[in-house]
């Protein structure tokens, strides 16, 4: 029966996930209907086809409705017109925010402007994901970054207090401001190997230790900008390749703090020469913009004697490892071997024992799970 | 009695963007009340401006408190050109008059535009002060507690009940004013909003006045109703039942009530006399002789028919504003004028009425009974009732008449539009008693067909209407009973009451069955038996009534909605032949309607429905019928025969063969519908031979063998028609006089009928479905509540549809319906549609439109089965002879705050109900597995700043205890748009507007500190569309009572606490 008109609206509004999901997923009603009806739900309640569309039609008009308050999730808590339990709230947000790590992948580093909005389609037809799906997790992202390139105070608690997300996702969110802020080159191929998470991995880190956040906490974009001081002083660090003694000192530092804890040892001991050589080759040139753009471009090619190795091998190692370190993916080797190196020279140099204690003390527990380098970079930092 | 009103207005949120440039918005608010207009600053540049004023004070009278609502405009400023508003809130300040209600608002009511919608909130505080009243001649009614629900409201008791109160007020429709030409469709519809607004304010207040001039302090059942008469004007009608209700304060027993004079409740009733500074003593003297009127109030009647010892400050024109036949615009409207109130009948009706009135007093004053005080109408709008006050029903009694809009009240102005719409002055003049004169023939007729069933009374009153172009068919239906004399005084009503059949009280759970009637002398054919569970007096053996079902009733399993659908087409026709055409097609679709809900009820083997509604809707080219009831078994009433069928031609043999299939099926679905609605009539009964050969299924399958029934066996339905040409039919429930229906097969028609009988759709288990207050079969609620409201037109594609395909058609839309809501209420499994309140209307050639609001509840399925039937009916019988010597204890529902007394009043019933409700709701805080999905929505809210509102078409909200009503809620809105396609079609429109009505009710009832809106429903619902203009427009007009409820298992409720949490709860969103 083809209805003129027809809607249902219940004082508390009613949602269903299940709908909700196909809804977000980018679904045409049809398509929609057809998905309910393969998953049975038609028996549940000796509904018919008729029926079915019905309600998915009021359905998706309501997330329609609702889509406009999802934009700043603050208000759905204290907006009018729909009455709807603050459980049920935190889950629609929480979904409308939530993407596809296929599709994230593609834009991560990109500049998210028109330009890149125009290319959604061949995204979407790369990624399997549908347009609209595309298009809304597009403006997800360029939402939060707006809004939190004008605020001041860590990132991951602004997108946190300002979108009411879970801390995971707003994690992820703040690693992709992140990224599409410095422009950070993802897509090449020999990048391909590289998942979401592990990049998102990587953000956490860089942004706790090398933005201008990880010294001062009031400043705006403090944790969305590297801090050009710190890439000035990296500079120095050519010392560690020129000078033998440092190296050393360099070498059997870093081999104490991660014996052990890494599988890659060996190899990085063997190597690590070579390997510091690189790394502090890429730190050295950070000061160039087109530079830190291409700094995971470079963690991969411009070490090609020892990362190279490392790198070949690397898929064998994430598998060795996967039962023992469970959710650590590539990153966790490919970092602990790269960037590693340079600080712990400093640290020795110049930093006081206690300090040093500390750090290697605390690399020692996250080591075996996280990447130790980034965390002695701030030491570094710190000191210099 | 002037007042004070002072307006706050606090601050804005989510505020549109009105400055395209700046994306901001520099947001004022005019703030207006009569002709008084205050501003506050400009607030530059922001989407959630701080305004903080001052306190706007308006110093007026207190009948334009009651008439005039507060009108909150906010608007964006422009230096260069005209400010352009954002939208407006109007709030009804009504529940601030009445200090038992809400004694400040306050809190986020959204901003409302007719073209946009809700655009933003505002914070507004708005509070009153009433100072003294010393003029005796007042024209407000401040202080009369209005209530939609249908029954003694649950925290009050009812001291009196005084009868029907009515009145309706006419104005011209501004859509249809010239000047509707070249204004704005937002300054239109705004007009129309404000003007409605207005009207029923002074609506309220006549009731209110009426009211007090019969002694009263309240109207229940208030219904209020508007007629779109177009061109011809615009009536705002209201009917209700006053009463003098007493409240109950948790503290003070209902016993020490018990024992006080009834005329002296109301004078230590605080909400009888809004000022508390002791003006009681001075009328203390008039109390203690009990031969004065017992309240200051009440002394209005007396005084206005003798010469007033003070001079009246206001017109004396003014003062028989109660007249039924008075004008009802006040001269501030401008449309009405003063003079027209020196009509010769009007003043000598009101010295009548209030002459038998006071006599009345005297008598009532002296015993100590209840005082039922019905005047010319003894209607009831209740639909449930105390127990011990209904006494027996006869049936339903309805009347119908068809009128013509146009031309009617002044043939002299001709009908040549411009004429009129010059002089609209003169023609509105005449409308109220034109309207009045139509309503009182169809009250008139009511009363005499309650007469004729041998009753006094009508309770479950109700009047709608349908128009269609210049056509308009009243209807008016009720249930014709008989009330208990001891709450009658003599002479009230014209039937003698003393009757044996008093003097032999009947026991509650079966006494309400017996028939009201002469056995010899029986109005229509029907076939009584002695009554099934006292077996002392006569019964019908089919009940049809409009109340809902008296709590105390002894029932069989469970109950369901019942629904008769008709389509009737009509030939297009103008002026009196239309109306010619409607009137002699109205009989034969009441009496279709009649045999299909015959039909239904049989096949689900009940013999009784409840909360009948028949609603016939006219269009232009068909009209529409619709019944709706609730089928339940009384266990009093024998049991229903099966169906049988008959063929005309017997000869033929495929025929026969046919007959017979179809007869299998039918008993097939008897059988099965036994099952699904537990209907196991008691064994004992079921030796009774005549109850045998009814319920056998074996025995009615042979009597199929013989393909012809004997003769006699056949039967026709009975109807009488009032030989009136053009109106009144009644509905009477006689049907054949053996147990076995016979059904004859005799053209194609009958074989569709049947089908249609067989394809009515089963309810999926674990859903059951009424439209009555209560549920027959299910008393075990848990506290999930989910109100929903839905709409559904359809377009005939077919220009050339038969009869037969019309109701196909009709007959689908209102299943697809009911399925629809099965479906998606399906996580609310097991639970219970209540209160399907199905409004069919036509609003275009070819649409039909249905729109449904319902609540569904859960309940814990494992004691479905707690309440057995018969087990309290002994105990009941014996109670009764107890309660009948407390006529005063009409607690509605005092089993919550003392549960030892109700149990003594009402019975055991009461008791089991309680502890069942009790331990169900201590099962069920352990939140239910599978509910997880579930509705519910939790007090509290967590920490969000929005107050959560329950709504629900229902006079309770199950596991909670209504502490305190606030006022009523009644609110119209429109909504129009020029950008239909934009908003998502006419489905994304109205869905959108629905809603935003729902969230501005919402807003209301939390501003007055409420968590709930009871006895909810959507009175008027008309959507027109123009797609090829891409526009559309939509009134809908929502009414209610706004209340605080704790929930029941909470000790100690502390109602200024709750109060306090609430307004903290909207402050803190600040």
């Amino acid at each position: 029966m083809a209805m003129e008109l027809d809607v249902f609206v219940g004082n508390t509004t009613i949602m269903d996930e299940e709908v909700y999901q196909l809804w977000l997923d980018g679904y045409t009603v049809s398509d929609a209907v057809k998905v309910r009806m393969e998953g049975g739900v038609m028996e549940e309640c000796e509904a018919s086809a008729d029926v079915l569309l019905s309600d998915t039609m009021d359905q998706y008009r309501t997330f329609q409705m609702c889509e406009r308050l999802l934009y700043s999730p603050a208000k759905l808590a204290n907006q009018l017109l729909f009455q709807i339990p603050p459980h049920r709230q935190a889950i629609l947000i929480e979904r409308y925010y939530a993407f596809d790590d296929a599709f994230v992948r593609e834009v991560l580093g990109k500049k998210l402007s028109k330009g890149t909005k125009k290319d959604l389609d061949d995204i979407s037809a790369k990624t399997n994901v549908t347009l609209k799906s595309c298009r809304r997790q597009f403006d997800n992202f360029k939402r939060v970054f707006k809004v939190v390139e004008e605020l001041k105070g860590p990132l991951v608690e602004n997108i946190r207090q300002h979108f009411l997300l879970s801390d995971k996702l707003a994690r992820d969110y703040a690693a992709i401001v992140f990224f599409a802020n410095n422009r950070f080159e993802t897509g090449k191929r020999k990048l391909q190997y590289l998942t979401f998470q592990d990049f998102a991995f990587c953000a956490g880190q860089l942004i706790n230790n090398w933005t201008v956040g990880a010294v001062d906490n009031m400043v705006e974009d403090m944790d969305v900008d590297l801090d050009k001081e710190f890439l000035q002083e990296l500079k120095e660090l050519k010392i560690l390749i020129t000078d033998k003694d440092l190296l050393d000192q360099h070498k059997s530092l870093v081999c104490t703090a991660l014996r052990g804890k890494t599988k890659a040892f060996n190899e990085m001991e063997a190597n690590f020469k070579n390997l510091s050589r690189g790394l502090v080759n890429i730190a050295a040139k950070l000061t160039n913009t087109k530079d830190v753009r291409d700094f995971f471009i470079d963690l991969v090619e411009k070490t090609p004697s020892c990362v190279g190795q490392i790198h070949g091998r690397h898929q064998k190692l994430y598998l060795q490892n996967v039962s023992r370190l469970k959710r650590i993916s590539s990153p966790a080797y490919f970092f602990p071997c790269l960037s590693p190196p340079p600080p712990p020279a400093d640290a020795v140099i110049s930093a006081p024992p206690v300090r040093t204690f500390s750090v290697f003390d605390l690399s020692a527990v996250i080591i075996s799970s996280l990447s130790a380098s980034l965390l002695e970079s701030s030491v570094c930092k710190s000191d210099l | 009695m002037p007042g004070k009103l002072k307006a706050k207005i606090v601050a804005g949120r989510h505020l549109p963007v009105m400055d395209r440039a700046s994306d901001l918005t520099d947001a004022f608010v005019e703030v207006k009340f009569g002709n008084t207009t205050f501003k506050t600053d400009v607030c530059p540049k922001s989407l959630n401006p701080q305004w903080n004023s001052e306190w706007f004070k308006f110093e007026v009278d207190d009948e334009d408190l009651q008439d005039e609502p507060l009108q909150v405009t906010v608007l964006d400023h422009d230096t260069y050109s005209a400010n352009d508003a954002i939208g407006k809130v109007y709030i009804d300040i009504d529940p601030l008059l009445c200090n038992e209600a809400a004694s400040v608002i306050s809190g986020w009511f959204p901003i409302y535009d007719t073209i946009h919608g809700i655009r933003g909130e505002i914070n507004v505080l708005v509070k009153v002060e009433l100072f003294n009243d010393l003029n005796r001649f007042r024209q407000s009614s401040c202080g009369v507690k209005f209530f939609c629900t249908t029954s003694i409201p649950r925290c009050y008791r009812a001291a009196m009940v005084h009868g029907f109160v009515e009145e309706l007020v006419v104005n011209e429709d501004p859509e249809y004013q010239w000047i509707d030409r070249i204004r704005t469709p937002r300054a239109s519809n705004e007009a129309r909003q404000r003007l409605i607004s207005l009207m029923s304010g002074e609506l309220q207040r006549k009731i209110g006045l009426k009211v007090l001039e019969m002694g009263g302090n309240a109207v229940v059942g208030y219904l209020q109703c508007f007629d779109l008469e177009g061109e011809s004007g615009l009536v705002v009608r209201a009917i209700g039942t006053a009463c003098t209700l007493d409240k109950l304060s948790s503290g003070s027993a209902p016993n020490t009530a018990t024992h006080t004079h009834p005329n002296t409740a109301p004078a230590s009733n605080a909400c009888n006399s809004p000022s508390k500074d002791g003006k009681e003593p001075v009328f203390g003297e008039d109390l203690l002789s009990s031969s004065g009127p017992p309240t200051p109030f009440r002394a209005l009647p007396t005084s206005s028919s003798s010469p007033p010892p003070l001079s009246p400050s206001k017109p004396c024109s003014r003062q028989s504003s109660s007249s039924d036949t008075d004008l009802s615009l006040t001269p501030k409207t401008g449309m009405g004028s003063g003079g027209s109130a020196g009509k010769e009948a009007g003043p000598l009706k009101t010295l009548l009425r209030q002459q038998t009135q006071t006599a009345l007093e005297q008598r009532g004053a002296s015993s100590s009974g209840l005082l039922l005080n019905a005047r010319e109408f003894p209607f009831f709008t209740l639909t449930s009732f105390p127990p011990g006050f209904l006494v027996h029903v006869g049936g339903v009694v309805s009347a119908r008449s068809v009128k013509l809009l146009d031309r009617i009240h002044n043939p002299a102005l001709g009908n040549t539009r411009s004429y009129k719409l010059l002089d609209w002055n003169s023609v509105t003049a005449d409308e109220p008693e034109t309207r009045d004169a139509w309503w009182e023939e169809i009250r008139q007729e009511i009363k005499s067909h309650a007469k004729a069933l041998g009753c006094h009374a009508v309770v479950g009153y109700s009047e709608s209407t349908s128009i269609c172009e210049e056509v308009c068919i009243l209807s008016a239906s009720g249930t014709a009973a008989i009330l208990n004399p001891r709450y009658m005084r003599e002479g009230c009503l014209d039937i003698g009451i003393v009757d044996h059949r008093f003097e032999d009280p009947s026991p509650p759970s079966c006494g309400f069955c017996h028939i009201p009637y002469d056995e010899l002398n029986m109005p229509f054919p029907t076939q009584l038996t002695y009554c099934y569970h006292c077996r002392r007096q006569k019964v019908p053996d089919v009940l049809f009534t409009t109340i809902d079902l008296p709590p105390e009733a002894a029932v069989t399993g469970k109950g369901c909605l019942i629904q008769a659908r008709l389509c009737r087409l009509k030939k297009k026709a103008q002026g009196e032949v239309n109306a010619t055409a409607i009137s002699n097609l109205l009989p034969f679709m009441e009496y279709e309607l009649h045999t299909q809900l015959m039909n239904k009820l049989k096949l689900r083997s009940m013999n009784a429905l409840f909360g009948l509604r028949i609603q016939i809707s006219i269009g232009e080219n068909m009209l529409l019928g619709l019944a709706s009831a609730t089928g339940v078994y009384l266990t009093a009433l024998p049991a229903p025969g099966g169906i049988q069928i008959a063929g005309k031609t017997p000869g033929d043999l495929s025929n026969e063969h046919h007959i017979l299939t179809i007869q299998k099926r039918i008993n097939d679905t008897i059988a099965k519908n036994k099952e699904i609605y537990q209907i196991n009539p008691p064994k004992l009964f079921a030796l009774d031979p005549e109850v045998f050969c009814g319920t056998n299924m074996e025995l009615t399958e042979e009597v199929v063998g013989s393909p012809i029934p004997e003769p006699r066996q056949r039967s026709r339905l009975f109807r009488s028609h009032s030989e009136s040409s053009d109106e009144v039919s009644e509905l009477d429930l006689s049907h054949g006089k053996k147990d076995a229906f016979v059904l004859e097969i005799d053209d194609t028609d009958a074989v569709e009928d049947i089908h249609s009988l067989l394809t009515d759709a089963t309810i999926p288990t674990g859903f059951n479905s009424c439209n009555t207050e209560i549920m027959p079969g299910i008393y075990n609620w848990t506290s999930a509540v989910q109100m929903f409201t839905s709409v559904r037109v359809f377009r005939l594609s077919n220009a050339n549809l038969t009869n037969q395909g019309l109701n196909k058609i009709f007959t689908d839309l209102c299943e697809n319906l009911l399925k629809s809501f099965y479906f998606k209420l399906r996580s609310m499994i097991p639970c219970c549609l209540c209160h399907l309140n199905f409004t069919v209307a036509v609003p275009e050639e070819e649409l039909i439109q249905v729109a449904v609001t319902a609540v569904a509840m859960t309940y814990d399925k494992d004691q479905t089965q707690e309440k057995p039937a018969e087990k309290p009916i002994t105990k009941g019988c014996i109670e009764t002879e107890e309660q009948l010597q407390f006529p005063m204890e009409l607690c509605a529902d005092s089993s919550s705050t003392n549960t030892q007394l109700s149990s003594k009043i009402s019975g055991v019933q009461e008791t089991t109900n309680v502890s069942s409700r009790v331990s169900s709701l201590e099962r069920s805080s352990p939140v239910p597995d599978g509910r997880s999905r579930s509705l519910r929505s939790t007090r509290g809210f967590g920490g969000s700043s929005v107050t959560v509102v329950k709504m629900t078409p229902l006079s309770f909200l199950p596991g909670t205890r209504i502490i305190k009503y606030l006022g009523i809620i009644n609110m119209f809105f429109i909504r129009e748009t020029t950008s239909l396609r934009e908003e998502g079609g006419v489905s994304g429109f109205l869905h959108s507007f629905i809603a935003e009505v729902f969230a501005m009710v919402r807003a209301h009832v939390a501003a007055l500190g409420g968590n709930a809106v009871v006895s909810y429903s959507m009175k008027e619902c008309v959507f027109m569309e123009n797609p090829n203009k891409n526009q559309a427009q939509c009134l809908i007009n929502v009414s209610g009572d706004a209340v605080i409820c704790v929930r029941e298992t909470d000790q100690e409720p502390v109602p200024s606490n709750i109060g306090q949490t609430c307004t903290s709860e909207t402050d803190g969103a600040t």
